[in-house]
């Protein structure tokens, strides 16, 4: 078997792992490098999830994406950095230091595939894998000035990827253009029994610009409290330009946004209290001091291998889920999911896809958001399509401050296509 | 408002290990987070969903599962095929 040579000067910090000969055959991606985010299991090669507690955890199989892009030759040539277990927007909460922004390296690559972005937006590899559980593949994405997707919720696997929030989480491709995403997308559909929650849907598409007639839904609330103008500005310019390529803009409402935001973060907490519950350092990681009591060797581990960010949402989790307040958080939360999900069932009826900026803002510099509801607050746009379970795509629509500014498509279920073609228009739009 | 002593329970509850010096801040971010919570007791509970939902079974069926030599290979602490663990009590 052949192997890629792959030892990158990397300056921005992008990964965790690096794998000099990686192997390749034949296949759609036989002989191109990708990078493969570290919370996705890859059999023999280390997986941290930018956490202390996974040190030295070597995965003792493959997850459904990996054992699908070595089907297909590719090199999988290294580990990329993120924020710890994914909770975060910037790539600054991993154990292996932050990511920089290839498109302005004292600024924040976005979070929490920030290692995957800054990888493929730096020329690094072609494509990468990223997920995205609020936002986490469409903010790096759109601050590091390249495409990515989260697919329909139950179109690629989730077998292998270590869990944070299972009922929103996707693991999705990243590339510098719409047709690498759409080839990674091909390869990444193919059904996995192995995890119940997707259903046999593969994606065979070419993109096509040709978008006359489309109607695209403008929500009033994207460009809302909190969006900086002049992105909003640019964000306007690219949709006037997908009308100005035949397609009808419809101004619209969407009033579940006013409880998006905190639907998300409590139903991720809770799933993450329950999920990150395994990381005990019996079986794996740091090992457990055995002559101590349960709870004492537990808590010791787990304070000193999680982060500040990752031990707060496992508390703010226990607490929503704790008795005499799951009414309060939890089951609330479930409500306000079903109203975003019935906004776009409504929108849906007269719209195609619904389009916004990805991001209210430019990428952060390094350090400039330390306050963690300020933190949140910034995901305010990306939620919504994953309480949904729509896809939703970020494709580079022009720039603000000469940082790239992210166009946001989202489409109906299952139908990862319509928006993969208004990208395909949107980036036929800004080259021309 | 949640206290320090909420907290301090809440981090045994979720066996996280907080310390003292730790518990203030804890808190502080914890109260101005959930505050902006509160926004869902706007929430008007509004029942069934409007989506038809379907159910999705499989067979049953026997596969292999992973080698046992190769699942212990990550712990330090193997002893006769099985992982040691802390005590109980």
């Amino acid at each position: 078997m052949a192997s890629v040579t792959f030892s990158p000067d990397d300056r921005y910090n992008a990964f965790i792992t690096t794998l000099s000969g990686a192997e390749t055959g034949p296949g759609r991606l036989s002989g191109i490098p990708v990078a493969v985010k570290d919370n996705i299991s890859t059999r023999g090669i280390p997986t941290t999830c930018a956490s202390r507690i996974l040190t030295g955890y070597i995965p003792p199989y493959d997850a459904h994406v990996v054992t699908l892009l070595k089907r297909e030759g590719a090199a999988i040539v290294g580990k990329t950095n993120m924020d710890e277990f994914g909770m975060g927007t910037t790539t600054e909460n991993s154990a292996f230091g932050p990511t920089l922004n290839p498109a302005d390296p004292t600024r924040v690559p976005g979070g929490s595939s920030g290692g995957s972005a800054a990888a493929v937006a730096s020329g690094m590899v072609r494509m990468a894998l990223g997920t995205d559980t609020g936002g986490s593949i469409r903010c790096p994405a759109a601050f590091c000035g390249i495409v990515g997707l989260k697919p329909t919720y139950g179109r690629v696997s989730r077998y292998g990827l270590i869990a944070y929030a299972n009922s929103l989480e996707q693991i999705g491709p990243m590339a510098r253009n719409v047709e690498d995403v759409s080839l990674l997308m091909e390869v990444l559909t193919i059904h996995d029994p192995r995890d119940s929650t997707t259903i046999a849907c593969p994606y065979r598409h070419t993109p096509d610009p040709t978008i006359r007639g489309l109607k695209i839904g403008v929500p009033e609330e994207f460009f809302g409290e909190g969006v900086d103008p002049r992105v909003a500005s640019v964000v306007w310019e690219a949709i006037t330009r997908l009308e100005a390529q035949g397609a009808e803009i419809v101004t619209c409402r969407m009033p579940s946004m006013a409880f998006a935001l905190a639907a998300y973060y409590v139903t991720c907490t809770s799933e993450a209290s329950s999920n990150l519950a395994r990381f005990d350092g019996v079986r794996y990681g740091p090992q457990a001091d055995t002559r101590r009591t349960w709870h004492e060797s537990f808590q010791e581990q787990r304070r000193e291998g999680f982060g500040t960010e990752v031990r707060r949402r496992i508390m703010l989790g226990t607490f929503a889920l704790s008795s005499g307040y799951y009414g309060k958080y939890y089951a609330k939360a479930q409500a306000a999911r079903q109203q975003v999900r019935n906004d776009f069932l409504r929108l849906f009826r007269t719209v195609d896809v619904i389009a916004g900026p990805t991001m209210p803002t430019v990428a952060f510099r390094l350090g400039e958001k330390t306050d963690p509801l300020s933190m949140y607050l910034s995901d305010v746009l990306t939620v919504p399509a994953n309480l949904a379970g729509v896809p939703a795509i970020s494709v580079p629509c022009g720039t603000s401050e000469g940082l790239p500014v992210g166009l946001q498509v989202m489409g109906q279920w299952f139908r990862d296509e319509n928006v993969i073609d208004v990208a395909a228009a949107c980036e036929q739009g800004v080259s021309s | 408002m949640i206290e320090e002593k909420d907290v301090e329970h809440i981090a045994m509850l979720a066996d996280i290990g907080i310390t003292k010096e730790e518990l203030s801040e804890f808190t502080g971010k914890f109260n101005e987070i959930l505050d902006y919570f509160d926004i869902l007791d706007q929430v008007e509970e509004t029942g069934a969903s409007e989506q038809e939902l379907a159910n999705i079974f499989r067979e049953d069926e026997i596969v292999p599962s992973l080698p046992r030599d190769e699942v212990l290979a990550n712990t330090r602490d193997a002893e006769d095929g099985f992982f040691r663990a802390p005590r109980v009590m």
